[in-house]
């Protein structure tokens, strides 16, 4: 309390003319001007920076974060991002678990993922600092709002004592801002504004500072503010004027140097936006609908993190999407089903618990051998488990999650970004093949943001889905394609192709019920050579880095950022012969994934699970020998932890 | 555009597999039914498509020569809505059972419901798991012995009716088993009707049930134990045609033409169309008589009316016509 007091009024009086040209005067009120010190002789321009926004959920620190990516996108750095948000909704203000986070990895050299060391940590409440500090290394920035340093905060963070005043940060450079009561300052002349909506503001004012430090423009944001406060000028006034006064305080006082330059990136020269994987993942769906001459379908039941898939996808009704909102999961993929049969691109969007749900109308559509595309956005499980982690834990359950013997084609996003292309994979394989396919990304690239260099549709491959619009009378429902053994796909409407289909075991030739033995086998074969065959059209595996040598990293879907980092940063510090091998194809596998594994002396799998593709790999080659690195904790690999266990197998 | 009346028999919609039901299943009559009110609603038949469930009565897609899907247990409605979205000039049938319909698959029963798809669900309704060789199911009685239950029946059934006008159904006839020809118009009522209609078919199993209904359905009683109802007439009933309902405060009644000065005139007209759905939850209650016919035909918007009119106004304010607008629509940039 008195602290707050202190404070506050002190920077009140002393400041008050200062804020009001937008320029400040005061100096020295902070007491850790020997810390930022310390910033101004490390100077030196950066290759890529972190920098983590933690407050309260009400803070804004999306919000805040993804204004500084954008702006920093548009400078043209590689950015990539990750939210970490609460489950509860509204959790209590100031509680350990109510504390909202946001991390944006900007750099002038390839950026892989968010990043592991934060560089800058903006925290707007000691609940903020406490549940992010562990992610800063000592000697570096802190930003923190003395204001909300309150005595209450503090117990709400089981802070024991007040770690502005207790030396606990010593080893940090801390910033320490009346951020709440500059704010204020700042806008006691604004009409219009009650008091909640100036403190709303207050993040505005960490990310003016943010700006000057990482000399970004305010444009890019002013304009945000145009178009989402359209209606509302004072908003617009408002938020504009703390901005600035954030921004001029970082570059009146001189607190911070400014030195901190983050160059832009080089990328291959073409438009770029920032996408979520989760909206790139819908708008491969939209590409391929578009390019196939097909009605795009989603049946869908609301699942974190799969949810905005069906958010973005409801949006385009312009488009002819067609998007249910089902009873249950099982609704979801059964209305697929149905639309699928009546000759629409169907897919149903889910994460793990409604995949499992959709196990029995899968093995429907296996049957059935109709066009399917399923994503899971995978979250940690088992049950409800971590629903706002990521975790690669439903591989398994994707390959055999179903009775019976029940091929599929699995395929796995990498990174934001790409989950636009393997969603228009899915979608071609699914078409092309008469075929259920599974989607795989999880939590972490489907709420990450990165650059995308825009892919026109025009560019992407095309779809050839085998509708048949006639047939003579000779034709049989499951007469198949030679190379492909994919059958035709013959659309309720088309006269004279009126056939039934089902569940039960279909004959090889009539495409009638059938129960005879040997035609089981048949079948059963079919269904699992015509995936196999998937073989022929897929890429072949590119190892990264060499051909060959010590040891190939294998890793698959949603970690090849974190894995392409750490293996490069291997090849950084001299050690040759590493290799990474990244999965986006895992049944079928490609081609030549014996060939890669058998150039390596060592491989070893890492996954976010207890070693499920490894498993998988082992029942494929059965000779040769992998190791593992496995994590569950709802968590990313983190950089040193994979170098470190990449060390020990070179060892 | 062809006629399309009276082109087709009810071969037409036959196909070449062989019927497997039990001799005597009332599941023929409902088929025969199906294959005869076809031809008389004028659709042509690559445009229908027939969606079952599992059980012995989701057999039936076999049997016709329309498109078809035998599905997954409970989930037929589901599949249906996306074979309706998907193509709104289909006629979408779905033939359930009992248990297909209110056990595994009750979620998806009143959701369709709800929703309002213009399509058509058959309920077999045998009062028993058949395929499964003679469980109790939602409609069995309490005391009812089966397989399950040989001590007796221990969970109270669902009035199918009553379920459905909870969950909004606009359109719901109840027939016996072994009325065709009633069958036969309320079929095709059923496809003329803009919005999901349910036609319950008190279907006796032979093997697992017998008798189910014997004493609404059986020839010797039917005219006596059943109320046929019809838009627009009175309520009467009996072999003598002289008995008849009408409303005594919040009750239906059965009254006797002649007697206490009863004139025909005094009876209720039936109004299936009414919003209010009270009077028909009341007709669906009743035991004596049982009634059957077309009891609620309440006229209401689509769901595909409603997603229709949406894309409309979504599609006219929309700058988008193709996904690239979308692409490089708002904020992106260049990189040289
Ligand atoms: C997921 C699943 N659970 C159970 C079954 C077994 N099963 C098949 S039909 C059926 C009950 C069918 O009863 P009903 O719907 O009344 O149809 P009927 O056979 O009486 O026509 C059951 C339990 C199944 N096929 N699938
Ligand atoms: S078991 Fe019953 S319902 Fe099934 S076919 Fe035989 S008689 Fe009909
Ligand atoms: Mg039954």
């Amino acid at each position: 309390m008195s602290y707050f007091i202190r404070y506050s009024k002190d920077i009140f009086n002393k400041l008050k003319k200062g804020i009001e040209k937008g320029i400040l005067y005061y100096q020295n009120y902070n007491q850790n001007v020997m810390s930022i010190a310390k910033i101004k002789k490390s100077e030196k321009a950066l290759e890529a920076v972190v920098v983590r926004f933690a407050g309260d959920s009400g803070d804004g620190m999306q919000l805040t974060g993804s204004q500084f990516s954008d702006t920093s996108a548009m400078f043209g750095n590689d950015v990539a991002t990750f939210p970490n948000y609460p489950s509860e909704i509204r959790a209590p203000q100031g509680s350990l678990y109510g504390v909202s986070g946001f991390q944006v990895h900007i750099g002038s050299v390839e950026i892989s993922t968010p990043g592991d060391n934060v560089d800058l940590l903006v925290a707007m409440n000691p609940a903020g600092l406490k549940t992010n500090l562990h992610a800063v290394k000592p000697g570096y920035g802190i930003i923190v709002d003395t204001d909300s340093f309150t005595k209450k905060n503090l117990e709400k963070a089981h802070y024991e004592s007040n770690p502005l005043e207790d030396g606990s940060l010593d080893e940090y450079q801390v910033i320490e801002v009346s951020m709440t009561s500059l704010t204020k300052e700042a806008l006691k002349d604004v009409a219009g504004l009650d008091n909640k909506s100036i403190t709303r503001t207050k993040n505005m004012f960490a990310l003016g500072m943010v700006y000057w430090m990482y000399h970004r423009s305010r444009e890019h944001t002013i304009d945000f503010f145009r178009t989402k406060f359209k209606s509302r000028p004072e908003l617009i006034e408002a938020n504009t004027k703390v901005l600035n006064a954030g921004y001029y305080y970082s570059e009146t006082l001189e607190l911070i140097p400014n030195a901190y330059t983050v160059a832009p990136a080089k990328m291959p020269s073409g438009t770029y936006r920032i996408i979520m994987g989760n909206t790139a993942t819908a708008w491969g769906f939209l590409a391929a609908a578009e390019k196939s001459g097909l009605e795009l379908f989603l049946g869908s039941y609301p699942i974190t993190p799969a949810s905005e898939i069906l958010h973005e996808l409801v949006k385009h009704k312009h488009f002819g999407v067609k998007a249910l909102q089902a009873e249950d999961e099982i609704a979801g993929i059964s209305s697929a089903i149905g639309a699928s049969f009546a000759g629409d691109l169907a897919i149903t969007t889910t994460s793990g618990p409604g995949l499992a749900l959709k196990g029995e109308a899968l093995g429907l559509a296996v049957m059935l051998e109709l066009p399917l595309v399923v994503v899971d956005v995978q979250r940690g499980g088992p049950s409800t488990g971590l629903p706002t982690k990521t975790e690669q834990s439903d591989l398994l359950q994707a390959m055999f999650g179903r009775n019976g013997e029940s091929p599929v084609i699995v395929i796995a996003a990498s990174t934001p970004a790409n989950c636009y292309d393997y969603a228009y994979a899915a979608s071609k394989l699914a078409l092309e093949h008469m075929t259920p396919v599974i989607l795989l990304t999880d939590g972490y690239i489907a709420n990450g943001s990165a650059p995308w260099k825009i892919q026109p549709v025009a560019e992407m491959p095309d779809i050839t889905p085998r509708i048949i619009y006639g047939a003579d009378s000779q034709w049989r429902s499951y007469d198949r394609d030679k190379d492909t053994l994919a059958r035709d796909w013959a659309i309720p409407g088309t006269k004279g192709l009126e056939h039934r289909v089902g569940g039960l075991e279909k004959d090889q030739t009539t495409g009638e019920v059938s129960y005879d033995p040997e035609n089981h086998q048949y079948m059963t074969d079919i269904r699992a050579e015509k995936i196999k065959r998937v073989q022929n059209e897929i890429p072949e595996l590119q190892p990264r880095f060499a051909q060959k040598g010590d040891l190939l990293v294998v890793g698959w879907g949603g970690t090849f950022g974190t894995l392409y980092a750490a293996v490069k940063e291997m090849k950084q510090q001299g050690f040759e012969g590493i290799g990474l091998a990244h999965f986006n194809y895992i049944n079928p596998l490609p081609k030549n994934t014996a060939e890669v594994l058998r150039n390596f002396k060592k491989i070893v799998v890492c996954e976010l699970n207890s070693g499920q593709f490894a498993s998988l790999l082992r029942m494929n080659f059965e000779n040769i020998p992998f190791f593992q690195f496995n994590k569950v904790q709802g968590l990313p690999f983190g950089n040193v932890e994979l170098t470190e266990k990449f060390k020990e197998l070179l060892a | 555009m062809e006629t399309l009346e009276n082109k087709y028999t009810y071969k037409d919609f036959a196909s070449d597999q062989e019927v497997r039901w039990c001799p005597g299943c009332d599941d023929y009559v409902i088929l025969r039914a199906m294959q005869n009110a076809l031809p008389q609603v004028g659709i042509k038949k690559e445009n229908v498509v027939f969606i079952s469930g599992i059980g012995c009565s989701s057999r039936f897609p076999y049997y016709m020569d329309t498109y078809g899907m035998h599905g997954i247990h409970g989930r037929a409605p589901a599949i249906a809505s996306g074979v309706k979205l998907a193509n709104p000039e289909l006629s979408v049938w779905v033939i359930t059972g009992d248990g297909d319909a209110m056990a595994i698959g009750g979620n998806h029963f009143i959701h369709v419901l709800r929703r309002n798809l213009d399509m058509n669900i058959v309920l077999f309704n045998n009062e028993i798991y058949g395929l499964t060789k003679g469980q109790f199911s939602p409609t069995s009685l309490v005391g009812q012995r089966t397989k399950s239950s040989p001590y007796g029946n221990t969970q109270p059934p669902f009035l199918p009716g009553e379920l459905a006008i909870g969950a909004q159904a606009r359109f719901y006839a109840r027939v016996g088993g072994n009325t065709p020809k009633e069958m036969t118009q309320v079929f095709i009522e059923a496809a003329k009707f803009k919005g999901t209609s349910l036609i319950e078919v008190l279907q006796n199993c032979v093997i697992f049930n017998d008798g189910a209904f014997a004493k609404y359905t059986d020839k010797k009683v039917r005219a006596d134990k059943q109320l046929f109802v019809e838009h627009g007439k009175p309520m009467i009933f009996g072999k003598e045609r002289n008995k008849g309902l009408v409303l005594n405060g919040l009750k239906l009644e059965v009254v006797t033409l002649g007697e206490e000065g009863i004139k025909e005139s005094d009876l209720l007209i039936h109004n299936a169309k009414l919003e209010d759905p009270t009077l028909h939850q009341m007709l669906i209650r009743m035991e004596y008589p049982l009634v059957t016919g077309i009891i609620r035909r309440f006229p209401d918007v689509t769901f595909e009316e409603r997603v229709d009119d949406l894309t409309r106004k979504v599609r006219a304010d929309s700058k988008f016509t193709k996904t690239d607008d979308l692409f490089f629509s708002g904020e992106t940039y260049e990189v040289e």
